[in-house]
């Protein structure tokens, strides 16, 4: 993991503030930069302000790299200010497997991102239009799909179907969650069902997928949107590509498995930079408005 | 020791068998081999299991669709691509009904294990398997799978390809048909590989089949860091068709032979049909709808968690 990655998800008090994230920095009150104010960018190796990365949606000036953004920062981003109302709180993750040492580890990443799993979902309106919107914490165990995850994504799509709300999904995983073994896998096809029943009242599901989106999630809920969106740049497949390069014996291409390869191959409907995204989902969401 | 050292051991029992001519020495040492099959090849670990999963001998799908049911024609190709030979699929009589195959088939011999990629899946392999099951919804014939893989290829040509989105609309389209569908594992049930054909209203094991997320190797290296500690693995892994029966992930178990099923493979397919025409009686009973909600209910169960509800607090304001 790099600094500045550490930097941006080690920040304290990130709970979501009902400001807007821009006054939210600035009033210096909320800043908590362990590391020093400045920090290499991973990609471009030049010397960032983390300060500004963040008011700037997480995006490096001078490359235009899209850093992992955090659930609740996400939310912070897309959603109209006070107007997101979380749902499906109060899950706690078992140890089904008896594996050594996750419930500790599980209790850890709680501490540390917030959160109590790594999704969270909930009411929201984008540019006043109401939807339900779910987001995945990579910060949280790689975002991995566990029995908790799994019942909270199909839990929201149950919610927007309750509210005939159209559902907005931003992924972020490395896929199932091994520590739960096969109920993991299990989980792929309840989302997928989810998905099914949502879909068959005539509502709206957009999957905007985030880096890195891979595995069950890639194979399940997440390229299952009647829209898929992309950020740039961001790793989408489904074996990871350490898996990819051992089979074959040979080193990837450059770009494989990005957004774009994603967008040319045809599995993606458009590749969105993250300060439009906001703009694009609201406009999406118009477009696709009920009138009863 | 594991099993197939006690099989080889068996093996060579058997081949001095086919050396003598005494009579009596023969019949003694047929018991003996029955006594030591009894005695050493039941209660099998999970590494067992694991192994005999594997076994290059095992039966595999072909030839239990060659043995459970009457007049099979494949079809192949997806429309979309090509024909992945990993998957074979078609329709069949099952004791006079018409149902629709789809199988994931290893090949008997090395050279066919590789024309068909060791059952590894490429995305044209589960949309071709897309296309047969929607023809049997069209046509309401029942479904039968059998789920033998380590799992999806993971390739280049299959992630260009959209292997995940491949899986993802089978498991979405698996769970909306309206007609009986029955998954058997005969093998290997490799992750998403394996469940992009399994999810059914009834779902079968074999009973030296084994269904996990990823395999033990891969399990300890992530977890643990270390492959050799695989066999450890595989025990706390609920592999192995008792495990996944108890905490009723799987339907139901099909009875192998001692040994294993390579060991009287018409034995192991007579117990597979028995069973499969037994769930599928049970299954026509029910409504196309009733089929369809029922399934879609049976995994949205599926999870290992607790919750305190606060939703009669309506939510909570960050």
């Amino acid at each position: 993991m790099n600094d500045l990655a550490n930097t941006l998800s080690n920040r304290k008090n990130s709970k979501i503030k009902n400001k807007q994230i821009k006054n939210n920095y600035q009033s210096n009150q909320t800043i908590d930069v362990p590391k020093g104010l400045y920090e290499q960018c991973p990609n471009c190796k030049e010397t960032v302000n983390v300060k500004n990365t963040i008011t700037n949606n997480f995006v490096c000036k001078h490359c235009g790299e899209h850093f992992k953004v955090r659930a609740v920062d996400r939310i912070t981003l897309t959603i109209d200010e006070n107007t997101f109302l979380e749902k499906g709180l109060g899950y706690i993750t078992l140890n089904p497997l008896f594996q050594d040492g996750y419930e500790e580890k599980v209790e850890a990443y709680k501490e540390k991102t917030n959160i109590d799993e790594a999704y969270i979902y909930g009411y929201g309106e984008i540019g006043g239009n109401p939807c339900v919107i779910g987001v995945m914490d990579s910060y949280f165990l790689m975002g991995s799909m566990g029995s908790v995850v799994g019942e909270k994504v199909t839990r929201s799509f149950e919610y927007a179907m309750y509210k005939k709300l159209p559902i907005i999904i931003f992924t972020a995983s490395g896929g199932a969650r091994m520590q739960e073994g096969i109920f993991s896998l299990m989980q792929m096809a309840k989302t997928s069902a989810a998905v099914l029943r949502h879909s068959e009242m005539g509502l709206l599901y957009v999957s905007v997928l985030t880096h890195p989106t891979t595995g069950g999630v890639t194979a399940s809920f997440a390229s299952l949107g009647d829209i898929t969106l992309a950020e740039p740049n961001a790793l989408i497949g489904f074996a990871g590509p350490r898996v990819i390069e051992q089979t074959i014996n040979q080193k990837l291409p450059e770009g494989f498995q990005r957004s774009e390869f994603l967008l040319e191959k045809g599995f993606v409907d458009k590749v969105v930079e993250r300060k439009d995204l906001k703009k694009v989902l609201s406009k999406i969401l118009y477009m696709h408005r009920r009138y009863s | 020791m594991d099993i197939l050292q006690k099989e080889r051991k068996i093996r060579e029992l058997e081949a001095k068998i086919d050396e003598l001519d005494n009579v009596e020495l023969i019949n003694k040492l047929r018991e003996e081999i029955i006594n030591y099959k009894n005695e050493a090849m039941t209660n099998l670990s999970a590494w067992d299991r694991v192994l005999l999963a594997r076994h290059q001998s095992r039966p595999r799908a072909s030839e239990y669709i060659d043995y459970i049911f009457d007049d099979f024609i494949e079809f192949h190709g997806d429309r979309l691509f090509s024909d992945d030979k990993a998957i074979i699929g078609g329709i069949g009589i099952l004791n006079g009904l018409s149902v629709t195959i789809v199988a994931q088939e290893k090949g008997t011999t090395l050279e066919s294990n590789m024309e068909r990629n060791f059952a590894m899946p490429h995305p044209e392999g589960y949309r071709k398997a897309l296309r047969l099951m929607k023809q049997a919804e069209k046509f309401r014939r029942p479904i039968i799978t059998f789920i033998d893989t380590p799992g999806a290829f993971p390739g280049l040509a299959a992630e260009e390809r959209g292997q995940g989105e491949a899986i993802a609309r089978n498991l979405l389209e698996m769970s909306s048909f309206t007609v009986p569908v029955i998954a058997i594992v005969i093998g290997e049930g490799g992750s998403g590989g394996a469940l992009a054909l399994g999810v059914a209203n009834t779902v079968l094991m074999m009973e030296n089949s084994i269904y996990s997320i990823l395999s033990p190797e891969g399990y300890a290296t992530i977890l643990w860091k270390d492959s050799s500690r695989a066999a450890e693995a595989a025990t706390v892994m609920k592999l192995t068709s008792y495990d996944l029966e108890e905490i009723k992930i799987i339907d139901r178990i099909i009875p192998e032979p001692i040994g294993g099923a390579h060991f009287n493979k018409e034995e192991t397919f007579m117990n597979a049909k028995e069973v499969i025409v037994e769930e599928l009686i049970n299954l026509i009973k029910f409504d196309a709808s009733d089929l369809r909600e029922h399934r879609i209910d049976k995994y949205r169960q599926f999870g290992f968690f607790q919750r305190f509800n606060y939703d009669n607090l309506g939510g909570v304001k960050r």
